[in-house]
C-alpha cells in the first residue's frame, strides 16, 4: 500500500498545500457522523479521496471519572465502570471487583470465578458482535447486523436475569454476585448457546469469504505488529497484527487458566483481520462458556468478606452484624487496607487495567483506569493516512473505539 | 502474576547492577516490582528497560500521574507501569517531582503510545513532559485554566449549602 505516496509524504505527517500538486480539501469527518459511532472529530486534509492527514479531537464525553472515583466509596465506583466499554460493561464492572478483592485479598470461590467467566464471556461476544456487525454496515451490508442484533438482545435479557440491567450492568458486587444464576437464567443460557451458533454461522456465511467484503476490508487500516507494539495496542486489535498478547493467557485471572481456548491471531493488521480476529474470538468464548457451565463447582455464590458484600436483606432485619455491615457498607465507612495494586483484565478491546491506591481511607487515593481505546486510537491517523475516506469508516469502526472509553 | 519467566529479585539485582543508588528504593506490593528512580534518570532507565536482552520491558502499560499534596518537594508522581511482553514480567516505575517544577522528560520518543497519556497527564496534574512533540490538554477544553486531577480542587462546589458531604460517602 502507499506506493502512490512520495517519499516525503509519511503517514502522520501534516501536509502543507504547496507540498504536492492540485487542490487540497479540508473535511471534518464528525464530531457526529453515523458513521463516526460515537463522538469523535477527525479534521482531514484530503486530495480528492485519499486521506493526507488528520488531526484528531477528542474529549467530548469526558466525565472526569477519576476525579469522582477519588470521592466514592469502593462499591459506588462499579456503576462508573460501566459508562467506560459500555458494550461490555460486565467485564469492567468484574475488573474493579477484582481489583478491590486483590486490595482486601479476599479468597473468592470457584464458582464465583466461573459466573464470572460465563458473563464476562457473553459481555465480549456482544461486544463483538457490535463491532463486527458494524463493519459490515458500514461496507454497505447491514443485513448481518439486523441478524445478530436479535442474539445481542438475547444477551442483554441473560443480563437482566442476572443484574436486572441491560446495557451499563452494574453487575456483581465485590466479593462476588448477589444471587445465584436463576432456574430461567439457565434455560435462557442453554436457548442462546443452542441458537446462537445457528445465527452466528449464518452471519458469517455472508461476510467471511464474501468476496465484495473481502476486497473492500483487506488492507483498509493496516498496522504492523510493530508499530502496534509500539503504540501499547492491546486486544484484538493487537492480535490482529500478529501478536498472542492476551491477559486471560498471560496473567489469568478469575480462573481462566481452567478453560481450553486459543488465542486468534492475524497478520496483517488491517480491517479484515480485526473482523476475523472477532470472529473467532466469539467461537472461542462460546466454548468458554460451555466448559464453564458443565465444570460449575458447587459452594457459594460469594466470597466471605462481610465488610464490602451487602449482606441479605432478612439478616438486616434480623441479624445485629448484617444491620451494622449494611450500615457500614451502604454509608461508605468500610475500612480499607493502605495499598497500591494494579490489576488488568482482557476487556471487549483490550486490557483493561485499574491502578488503584488506597490510603486506608473511605474512596481511592487515586484510580486510574487503563483504557485500551484511549490509548491506541492516537494510532488512527497513521492508519488511514494514504487510505480513502471510506476505508477510514472502516478502519474506525474495526478499532472498535469506544467514545465511553476513549473520553472516560 | 506469578507466572513470569524472571524473577522480582533477578530484574532488581540486574538493575541495581546497572544503575546503582539511581535505584532510590524499591519494594513488591501484590507481588508487581516497583522502583523508584530520580526524575532526571527516569528517561534513561526506562530506555534501558526498553532495549536491555534480558529483561526486554519494552511494552508500555500505563503512565498516570499522582497528586500528594502533603508531600514537601515530592508533590508529584509520575507512575509507569511497564511490561515485558516475551517474559511476561511487569514493573513499576516512579519518578517523584516538586510542585515548583513539575517537569519530566517524555518518553515518546521511546513509546510513541506514550504521548497521549502524557497529554492526558499534563491535562490532569499539570506535569510538563520536556520534549513532548504536543503537549496540550487533551480531555479538557484548551482554554481551562487549572489541572483538575490536584487535590486542592473539590468534587463540588464548596459554597453549596444544601448537602452534607459526610453522609454520602464522600
Amino acid at each position: 500500500m502507499n506506493e502512490w505516496l512520495d517519499d516525503d509524504i509519511k503517514p502522520g505527517n501534516n501536509l502543507s498545500k504547496e507540498t504536492i500538486d492540485g487542490d487540497i480539501a479540508t473535511l471534518n469527518l464528525g464530531p457526529t457522523h453515523p458513521a463516526t459511532h460515537g463522538i469523535f472529530q477527525n479534521i482531514l486534509k484530503v486530495d480528492g479521496e485519499r486521506i493526507l492527514s488528520s488531526e484528531q479531537t477528542v474529549g467530548y464525553i469526558h466525565r472526569a471519572f477519576e476525579k469522582i472515583a477519588e470521592h466514592r466509596p469502593y462499591n459506588q465506583i462499579t456503576p462508573l465502570t460501566d459508562r467506560l466499554n459500555y458494550c461490555s460493561s460486565p467485564i469492567n464492572n468484574m475488573g474493579w471487583h477484582m481489583t478491590v478483592e486483590k486490595l482486601i485479598q479476599a479468597e473468592i470461590p470457584k464458582k464465583v470465578d466461573y459466573m464470572r467467566v460465563i458473563i464476562m464471556e457473553l459481555a465480549r461476544i456482544a461486544d463483538h458482535l457490535i463491532c463486527n456487525s458494524v463493519i459490515g454496515v458500514d461496507t454497505g451490508a447491514l443485513t448481518g447486523f439486523t441478524y445478530v442484533f436479535q442474539q445481542r438482545e438475547k444477551i442483554y435479557e441473560l443480563f437482566e436475569e442476572v443484574c436486572g440491567a441491560r446495557l451499563t450492568t452494574n453487575v456483581g458486587r465485590i466479593g462476588g454476585f448477589e444471587r445465584d444464576f436463576s432456574p430461567t437464567f439457565h434455560k435462557k443460557l442453554k436457548d442462546f448457546l443452542k441458537e446462537f451458533p445457528k445465527v452466528f454461522n449464518e452471519f458469517d456465511n455472508l461476510l467471511s469469504r464474501n468476496r465484495i467484503f473481502m476486497d473492500r476490508t483487506i488492507n483498509a487500516g493496516p498496522i504492523s505488529a510493530e508499530r502496534a507494539l509500539e503504540y501499547s495496542f492491546s486486544g484484538p486489535n493487537l492480535r490482529a497484527a500478529g501478536v498472542d498478547y492476551d491477559v486471560r493467557v498471560m496473567n489469568p485471572y478469575s480462573s481462566y487458566q481452567d478453560f481450553d481456548f486459543i488465542v486468534p491471531v492475524g497478520t496483517q493488521g488491517d480491517t479484515y483481520d480485526r473482523f476475523q480476529v472477532r470472529q473467532e474470538e466469539i467461537r472461542q468464548s462460546l466454548s468458554i462458556i460451555k466448559q464453564a457451565l458443565d465444570a460449575m463447582p458447587e459452594g457459594k455464590y460469594f466470597a466471605d468478606v462481610p465488610e464490602f458484600y451487602l449482606p441479605p436483606k432478612e439478616d438486616v432485619y434480623n441479624k445485629m452484624e448484617a444491620l451494622i455491615y449494611h450500615f457500614k457498607i451502604v454509608m461508605g465507612e468500610t475500612p480499607v487496607p493502605v495499598g497500591e495494586v494494579y490489576h488488568s483484565v482482557e476487556g471487549g478491546n483490550g486490557e483493561v487495567g485499574f491502578y488503584l491506591i488506597s490510603d486506608g481511607g473511605r474512596a481511592p487515593f487515586r484510580l486510574q483506569f487503563r483504557r485500551p481505546c484511549f490509548i491506541y486510537y492516537q494510532a488512527y491517523p497513521e492508519m488511514i493516512t494514504g487510505q480513502s475516506i471510506s476505508d477510514a469508516v472502516l478502519t474506525l469502526s474495526s478499532m472498535n473505539v469506544i467514545a465511553g472509553e476513549l473520553d472516560a | 502474576m506469578s507466572n513470569s519467566t524472571i524473577t522480582n529479585e533477578f530484574a532488581l539485582a540486574r538493575l541495581s547492577a546497572k544503575f546503582g543508588d539511581k535505584i532510590i528504593s524499591s519494594e513488591t506490593p501484590f507481588d508487581l516490582l516497583t522502583i523508584e528512580v530520580p526524575s532526571a534518570d527516569a528517561h534513561e532507565i526506562i530506555q534501558w528497560l526498553k532495549e536491555d536482552e534480558v529483561l526486554k520491558v519494552s511494552y508500555l502499560t500505563n503512565l498516570g500521574g499522582v497528586h500528594y499534596p502533603t508531600d514537601k518537594d515530592r508533590e508529584f508522581a509520575v507512575v509507569y507501569h511497564i511490561h515485558s511482553l516475551v517474559n511476561n514480567f511487569r514493573i513499576r516505575v516512579k519518578a517523584f517531582i516538586p510542585l515548583g517544577n513539575p517537569a519530566i522528560a517524555t518518553i515518546t520518543d521511546i513509546f510513541v503510545g506514550a504521548n497521549w497519556m502524557e497529554r492526558e497527564t499534563f491535562d490532569f496534574y499539570g506535569i510538563i513532559f520536556t520534549g513532548h512533540p504536543n503537549l496540550k490538554r487533551i480531555l479538557n477544553e484548551e482554554d481551562m485554566d487549572y489541572h483538575p486531577m490536584r487535590k486542592e480542587y473539590q468534587l463540588e462546589d464548596d459554597t453549596r449549602q444544601d448537602k452534607d458531604n459526610r453522609f454520602f460517602g464522600r
